[in-house]
């Protein structure tokens, strides 16, 4: 049986160009649920976002200039893009250069505000 | 700067390389005796004796509780503090079964240690050596002796 979790990312995964999307402990950097395509590493993408995010919201923090809302890193072949949830959960997709990244985030968000 | 001693040099290539990558504080490798082949971060050789044989002993206490869930053992185990976080895993090479201690603060992650720790244990498998066979009885004194060469070494004295 699928976990609500993993059915809860589908929507994301279903936004054209979006190859896997995970959740994540924000502390720990550990994968709380995934639905990826095969070839990601899932964990090590899992590690690095949580700890890129929270280096990057300190960043914010000393800035001013409020949370940390939506991370997009745009790379050559393609975008990975973090939402934290309130719970201390970082929402992570990963997405080749085609990916819609507004839809993207506009489904990443409605997931956070579930999982919060 | 704190640096990485090793008894074994092989050991100081990817010891290093999993610090930098990890952001681990301390690192120890050992035995599952608790003989200390490397370490990073300490500055006492009594702290250094004291966490092996801690690190051994959960070890080996948490494979018994493997042992009656019918499992061969755990190959990792975390310990999470608020400020630290304690990551203990272990790994078969060529030199015999060998365990890392990891004190992490909050600057890492359980996730990063576990990232890193995969890559460690690949390295120190292709880079261990295949020990030679010891030729006659283990004396008191050569175990004093080498227990002092190993002092040193980890501590550059």
């Amino acid at each position: 049986m699928t976990h609500p979790y993993v059915r809860l990312l589908d929507q994301v995964t279903r936004v054209g160009g979006v190859r896997g999307v995970m959740l994540v402990v924000a502390d720990d950097g550990l994968v709380v649920a995934e639905s990826l395509m095969e070839g990601i590493r899932g964990g090590a993408v899992a590690a690095l976002a949580a700890s890129l995010t929270r280096r990057l919201a300190m960043v914010t923090k000393t800035s001013a200039v409020g949370e940390l809302g939506f991370l997009q890193l745009q790379a050559e072949e393609g975008t990975l893009a973090i939402v934290p949830a309130p719970a201390g959960v970082l929402v992570v997709a990963v997405g080749g250069s085609d990916m819609n990244v507004g839809l993207a985030r506009l489904e990443m968000l409605r997931v956070a505000e579930v999982v919060r | 700067m704190r640096r990485t001693r090793a008894v074994e040099a092989w050991t100081i290539e990817p010891l290093n390389r999993f610090v930098v990558e990890s952001g681990a504080r301390f690192t120890l490798l050992m035995t599952p005796a608790g003989q200390v082949l490397a370490q990073h971060g300490f500055t006492r050789a009594v702290d250094v004796m004291a966490s092996a044989a801690l690190g051994a002993a959960i070890f080996s206490s948490t494979g018994e509780i493997a042992r009656m869930l019918g499992e061969r053992e755990f190959r990792a185990l975390n310990h999470q503090g608020r400020q630290y976080g304690v990551f203990l895993g272990a790994l078969d090479t060529d030199r015999g079964k060998l365990l890392v201690l990891v004190v992490y603060g909050s600057d890492s992650s359980l996730g990063l240690v576990q990232l890193f720790f995969d890559d460690l244990a690949e390295q120190l498998v292709v880079a261990a050596p295949v020990p030679e066979v010891r030729r006659g009885p283990i004396l008191a004194a050569d175990f004093e002796r080498e227990l002092n060469e190993s002092l040193a070494s980890l501590f550059g004295r």
